[in-house]
This record gives C-alpha cells, sequence and structure tokens, in this order.
C-alpha cells in the first residue's frame, strides 16, 4: 500500500497559504507543534504569526509571551532568511469579546452591555467562548493582511468538534429565543407551549432567582441589535476556513482515545468540506537501532548477570520495540479507515520542548518528508 | 519509592471569602484541620483519611489519564466483595469506553468485577437529566419537562447559571454516596468520581461559589448546601493524577494550592505512566550525556551473541540516552512534588495503552502500594 505522506514544508512555504489551523485533542502538542511551524515559515523567509491560546509557562517565555496579550508581539529571535518574521500572541478571550462588542454597538451601548452581569458569565464562561473568540481573533488578524501566513492553534477543548461548533452554539444562545419566552412570557407564547412551560418558567424561576432573569432580558435587549453582526461575522470566518489558503492539520498522539478523535475530525472536516491537509502523528518512538526483538531478548536474559550495563541498553531497545509495535499497531488501524489522508510522523524528542533551537528541531522534523 | 512526608506547613486555613453565602464555614475549617494533623502523621501513602474516606474525587490535567486511573482505583477499592460506583461528570462516555461497554444511561451499571467478589458499578452523570429528576421530583413535570428539554430550555438554565450545572452533578454525586438500601445501610462502600480536570476542579467542588448563582431558597439550594456539607467532611478526599512532565506538575502545584484555599481535603497525589528506569542510578547521567563506554557495550552485547557495528552502538546509545533524559527530567518532576509533603502513589507507564487489562494491571499495582 502507498500511502500519501504529509509534506508540510511546501505548504508553509507556499506564498498561497495564509493560514494554518492546527487541531487535535488536548495534550497532544497542538502549541508546540503550531509554534515550530510558525518558526519554520518564518525561517523559510515568511512574515508569520501565531496564535496560542494557551501555552507552557517556559514555551511562552522563550516566544517572549509574558502575559495574555491581545495583540501580536514580535519574536526577538534570529531567523535562517533575514527577511522572515516570527510574531506571537497569546488569547485573551473576554478581552476580544469586549472588543468585538465595542466595534458593532455605539460607547453607550457597549459599555451598558459590558456593565451587565450577565455578560460577564457569557465572555468567560460559556462553554465554547474560547473556541468562538480564537476563531474571531484570526478573522481580525487576517482581515489586517498584516502578515502572509498565520498559524493558530485551537484551544483544548473537551472535544476536537467544539471548535467547530461553539460559534454556531453561541450565537443561537445568544439569539436568545428562550431568553425572550421565559423573560417575556406572553399569553399567546404560553398558549402555543402549554401549561408545561409555565411551570417550567416558574421552576427556572424558583431555582435562578428573579434578578437572573432580569439581567438576562436586559442583556437580550441590548444586545439585540447585533445578532445581525454577530451572525454575519461568524459566517464570515466560517468561510474563511473554507478559502484556499486556508489549511487544517490535525496532531495526535499514538493513542486510541487521541486517535479517535483525529478520525472524528478528519470526518468531520471533511463532510465540512474544510481543506483538510493531513495528520501529523506526535511523539512516536521509532527504534534508533536496527536490532530485532528476538536476538535482543535472547542477548538481554544471556548477559543480565555478566553484563549488566549492556543487558540494562538492551531492555530499553526491547521497551522500545514494544512501544513502537503498539504505535504501528494503531496507526495501521487509523490508515485503514483514513486510506487516502497524509500523514507525517514526528519522533519524541527526548525532552519537553520549551526553547527556540527545540521548536527548529521539531520543525526540522515536521517538514522531513 | 516515595513515602509520605511530614507536612511542613498547614493549609491556609482563611474564613473570609465565603462569608455571606450562608455556609457552614465554621465546620468545615475545623474537620478540614483536624484532617491534616491525622494524615502528617502517617507513613502509609494511603493514609487513615484515604481508607476513611468514602468518596474519592479524581481529577488531573487533560491527557493524564485520569479516567483510567479512576477506574483502577475503583477496582482497587472494590476488592474483597464491597461495592463501588464510578462515576463520570463531563458526558464523555470515558468509561463505557474503558470497559468496553454501550455508552452509560443515566443509570448505575455494573461494568466489572473485582478480585474477591466485589464489584464496580458506572454511572453517567447527565446534567439533563439531573435537572430534570428535580422538576420531576419537586415540580411534577413529568412529560412537559421532555419536550422543554427538546426545546433546549435545560441548556439555557444551565448555561445562565453555569454554577447550577456543578450543583446539579455534585448533587447527584452526593446521593450516590449517601443513599441507604432496603437493609438501612450504604449501598456503596466507596464512590469514585472522575472529576473535572485540575484547571476546573475547585470551582467544580467550590458549591459555595455557585450558590449565589441559585436563588437563596427552594430544593436545589438546600441540596447545595449538603453538597458542600459532604465536601468539607471526612467523607470526601481529592486525589490529583499527573504525569511526571513539566505542565501537569505545574498545575497539579497549582491545584493543590487552590484545594487548600478551598479547604478541600487532598489525600494523594498519583504519578501516572511513570517510566521505569532500566539503567543503575550511578549510569544515568553518563547515558543521558551519551558517554557510556561503546567498547564495554560491544563487549557485552558479543557476550550475548550479537555483533554490533558502529551504526548500531550508536543508535543504542542514542536510545540509552533519551531514555536517561527521561528517568532524569521525571526525577526533578517528582522532587517538586515531594515537596508538596503529600502521600504519592506510582503507577507505570502501560505498553499496550490504557485498556480494559491495563486497568486491572493499575488496579493491582495501586493494591500493592496499600490502597484498600
Amino acid at each position: 500500500m502507498t500511502k500519501r505522506v504529509l509534506d508540510l514544508g511546501p505548504l508553509l512555504r507556499d506564498s498561497h497559504t495564509k493560514v494554518v489551523v492546527i487541531c487535535g485533542s488536548g495534550g497532544v502538542g497542538k502549541t508546540t507543534t503550531a509554534a515550530s511551524m510558525a518558526l519554520w515559515a518564518a525561517d523559510a523567509g515568511r512574515k508569520v504569526a501565531v496564535l496560542t491560546i494557551d501555552p507552557a509557562k517556559r514555551l511562552a517565555q522563550s516566544l517572549g509571551l509574558e502575559a495574555l496579550d491581545n495583540d501580536p508581539r514580535r519574536v526577538d529571535v534570529e531567523l535562517a532568511d533575514p527577511k522572515g518574521e516570527l510574531w506571537a500572541m497569546m488569547l485573551d478571550t473576554s478581552r476580544t469579546f469586549d472588543e468585538m462588542v465595542a466595534a458593532h454597538s455605539t460607547p453607550e451601548r457597549a459599555a451598558a452591555i459590558l456593565g451587565n452581569p450577565f455578560y460577564k458569565v457569557i465572555s468567560t464562561s460559556f462553554s465554547g467562548t474560547q473556541e468562538y473568540m480564537a476563531m474571531e481573533k484570526l478573522s481580525t488578524l487576517a482581515a489586517t493582511g498584516q502578515f502572509e501566513l498565520i498559524v493558530v492553534d485551537t484551544p483544548p477543548s473537551r472535544s476536537a468538534l467544539d471548535f467547530l461548533d461553539a460559534p454556531q452554539r453561541l450565537s443561537s444562545f445568544l439569539d436568545g429565543r428562550m431568553i425572550r419566552l421565559l423573560s417575556l412570557p406572553t399569553r399567546g407564547v404560553m398558549k402555543i407551549l402549554g401549561a408545561g412551560f409555565t411551570l417550567f418558567s416558574k421552576a427556572v424561576t424558583t431555582v435562578l432567582g428573579g434578578q437572573m432573569l432580569h439581567d438576562a432580558a436586559q442583556f437580550v435587549q441590548l444586545f439585540e441589535d447585533m445578532f445581525g453582526g454577530f451572525r454575519e461575522r461568524a459566517q464570515h470566518t466560517y468561510e474563511l476556513l473554507r478559502a484556499p489558503g486556508t489549511a487544517f492539520v490535525v496532531v495526535s498522539i499514538c493513542e486510541a482515545d487521541s486517535l479517535r478523535e483525529a478520525s472524528y475530525f478528519a470526518d468531520r472536516l471533511r463532510a465540512e468540506r474544510m481543506p483538510l491537509a493531513g495528520l501529523i502523528l506526535n511523539r512516536t518512538h521509532p527504534p534508533l537501532a536496527k536490532l530485532p526483538l528476538p536476538a535482543a531478548e535472547v542477548a538481554q536474559e544471556k548477559i543480565e548477570r555478566s553484563a549488566p550495563l549492556a543487558a540494562a541498553v538492551l531492555g530499553i531497545h526491547t521497551d522500545r520495540q514494544a512501544v513502537r509495535a503498539a504505535e504501528l499497531h494503531m496507526r495501521a488501524r487509523f490508515d485503514r479507515v483514513h486510506t487516502d489522508l497524509p500523514v507525517i510522523e514526528v519522533a519524541a524528542l527526548a525532552s519537553d520542548a520549551h526553547d527556540v533551537p527545540a521548536l527548529r528541531e521539531i520543525g526540522r522534523r515536521l517538514t522531513a518528508a | 519509592m516515595t513515602s509520605a512526608e511530614p507536612r511542613t506547613a498547614a493549609p491556609p486555613t482563611t474564613n473570609d471569602g465565603t462569608s455571606g453565602a450562608g455556609t457552614p464555614d465554621g465546620t468545615a475549617t475545623a474537620a478540614g484541620n483536624g484532617r491534616v494533623a491525622k494524615s502528617a502523621a502517617a507513613r502509609d501513602p494511603w493514609t487513615s483519611d484515604c481508607h476513611r474516606a468514602r468518596l474519592h474525587v479524581v481529577t488531573g490535567k487533560g491527557g493524564t489519564g485520569k479516567t483510567t486511573v479512576a477506574a483502577a482505583l475503583a477496582l482497587t477499592l472494590a476488592t474483597d466483595g464491597r461495592r463501588v460506583l464510578l462515576v463520570e461528570v463531563e458526558e464523555r462516555q470515558g468509561i463505557a469506553r474503558l470497559f468496553d461497554v454501550p455508552p452509560l444511561p443515566y443509570e448505575e451499571r455494573k461494568v466489572a468485577v473485582a478480585s474477591g467478589g466485589g464489584e464496580v458499578r458506572a454511572l453517567a452523570v447527565d446534567v439533563e437529566a439531573a435537572l430534570l429528576e428535580y422538576f420531576q421530583i419537586f415540580y411534577s413535570l413529568g412529560f412537559a419537562g421532555r419536550s422543554l428539554k427538546k426545546m433546549g430550555a435545560v441548556e439555557f438554565a444551565t448555561t445562565l447559571a453555569p454554577g447550577l450545572r456543578d450543583v446539579l452533578l455534585t448533587g447527584k454525586v452526593k446521593e450516590t454516596v449517601t443513599r441507604l438500601g432496603s437493609d438501612s445501610k450504604l449501598v456503596y462502600d466507596a464512590v469514585v468520581m472522575d472529576a473535572p480536570p485540575t484547571g476546573r476542579v475547585v470551582t467544580f467542588l467550590g458549591v459555595t461559589g455557585a450558590m449565589s448563582d441559585i436563588a437563596r431558597r427552594g430544593p436545589i439550594h438546600s441540596q447545595a448546601e449538603g453538597v458542600v456539607r459532604l465536601l468539607h467532611s471526612a467523607d470526601t478526599i481529592v486525589h490529583l493524577v499527573t504525569l511526571l512532565e513539566d505542565m501537569p506538575v505545574t498545575e497539579t502545584l497549582e491545584a493543590i494550592e487552590h484545594l487548600h484555599e478551598a479547604e478541600l481535603p487532598v489525600g494523594t497525589i498519583i504519578v501516572n505512566a511513570a517510566t521505569v528506569s532500566r539503567l543503575p542510578a550511578a549510569s544515568l547521567t553518563q547515558a543521558a550525556e551519551n558517554r557510556l563506554d561503546k567498547a564495554r557495550l560491544a563487549a557485552g552485547l558479543a557476550q550475548g551473541g550479537i555483533t554490533a557495528d558502529e551504526v548500531m552502538l550508536d543508535g543504542l546509545a542514542a536510545e540509552a540516552a533519551e531514555h536517561a533524559i527521561r528517568v532524569l527530567d521525571e526525577a526533578d518532576c517528582r522532587e517538586e512534588l515531594v515537596a508538596t509533603g503529600l502521600p504519592i502513589l506510582s503507577l507505570p507507564r502501560l505498553v499496550d495503552g490504557a485498556d480494559l487489562g491495563g486497568v486491572y494491571e493499575l488496579a493491582d499495582r495501586l493494591a500493592e502500594q496499600g490502597v484498600r
């Protein structure tokens, strides 16, 4: 079987590639991968911004990101091609939301919205706000035309799919059908929904208290004018993601749960006709020595006492072979389902990557196809 | 092997912050202090407090194997004929996947039998079902409730008040912990909760904060008060699952601090997927720097009948270097965890990944370290 290899070098170098979205389940190395790709493209002479969500502290520091800062900052690093530029930013969800509100309403109205207690709930803890705002920020950054390439890291969602659904979920919530029904229950509405609704309304009021529903109702009224703009924007972002020039890359480690998520994600992207470039199989453990398992095992047992250090080294090798066998098994299962999806394996570094040399090494491995 | 170190300092026991919410602050604080003093004396990682607790809350950063460890803990606790409930609260169906059973409905199902005839039952708590259960009980909503569910009314209510969601979930867990059977005995010997990840667990368990979201009276409010009492009692203990890597360890240390601030009892740190060192301690640094004596290595291999050329020796040495670096990095991480003074349980990395066989293997490892 000829399996296509994901060739990231040409993709990242191509001036037509404007946006790369990195997705995958939590803990698979998305942020590090995004940063490595951005650095690689900048080294290749492009003007690149990497939008990160929640980088490890040491990685953030090596990118010069000391705090949440909603604007890209130029990373102080010497690049292979002096024409290149590397910029980085960390997403501040609630500030992005505030900025979006300000952009779509008058100053007075914006102030009223920002002061509404219910707005605070929505802008900080609605599940999906972070995903929505990541896309919003991407859209804004892309519109400035300031960068040749934007690499986006997606939020550590419970499921990789949240990231596609969140904007829709949030805007339909903000459309406020339920809020309106609950806060302004007219006779007509009650007739349609029947007595069950009245009971529910009473129950919700008992549970949540009248003040909260009052705040929610006020929030909806303030937001009324903005819904149209919101939906339009969400639609615009969605189209940006489907446009030529955008590429999705799914990252997974070689474990069942992570690959299952990757699999769902690949299917979903295809169903939505989003441009899926391929899968990065991250942190794999290919053996570094060509010594077959049976020979190693026999020898290991034989020299256990006489040459303990050599036996230990053989033990490390056999462990690694076992890990590798499990990885290959997982990969074969995935490949059978996604026969034509290009894949690149990136061997694990010995240590966590949090400095520029390590990011460069990952970049080299990513583009080794 | 790491064992419990005496605590150097008691966790902060601030009394403010929760005032005004009408919670039994005083009793919670007193209970917290008493338990700290006792666990300090224990040397066994599974302290008497752990043994005594009936609700084991298992949290950890995403990707640390929280669900697998929670399942293994449930299995260990179920040995010798005990009955344990494993609860998940994130609507992920992780337990069903792990035990290779169809998605769990909103009811308790037997998923595994432990050695000595005990059993593990599992429950996936569903927020919608839990809320409708309330409405059913207190407002006899019945059929209308179901149609409201279709309209997204429940999601609406829990979105409006995120704390409500947590109260509903913890409320259901509390019900299982305190449930009595027809013989007036507790139905479950222990309940293990696969809790939200470290980043959210304190908010999740901090029902006091969530109460500001809900009306001051009514059934859910009194339910929430009951949850607060349970979580701050000797019946509850929190375990943190971590890998020996930078990010998870940092998050674990932060979570411990926040749990102490919230006066929630921390039981153990459970290190998952630890690398078992193959190399003698004396050779680790040398191996990590790729300075192993290759002539000696070649001679040793020759005794085992392997003729190794330069390329193979380099490859094997490189593998040994990666292994040694990993072991040394993990040792650094472990030191940071030891410094907390909390007891540490260790689980090895499973080569075949976390399948059902793996859960049983981890359960055995926990039992070996005194978990019972």
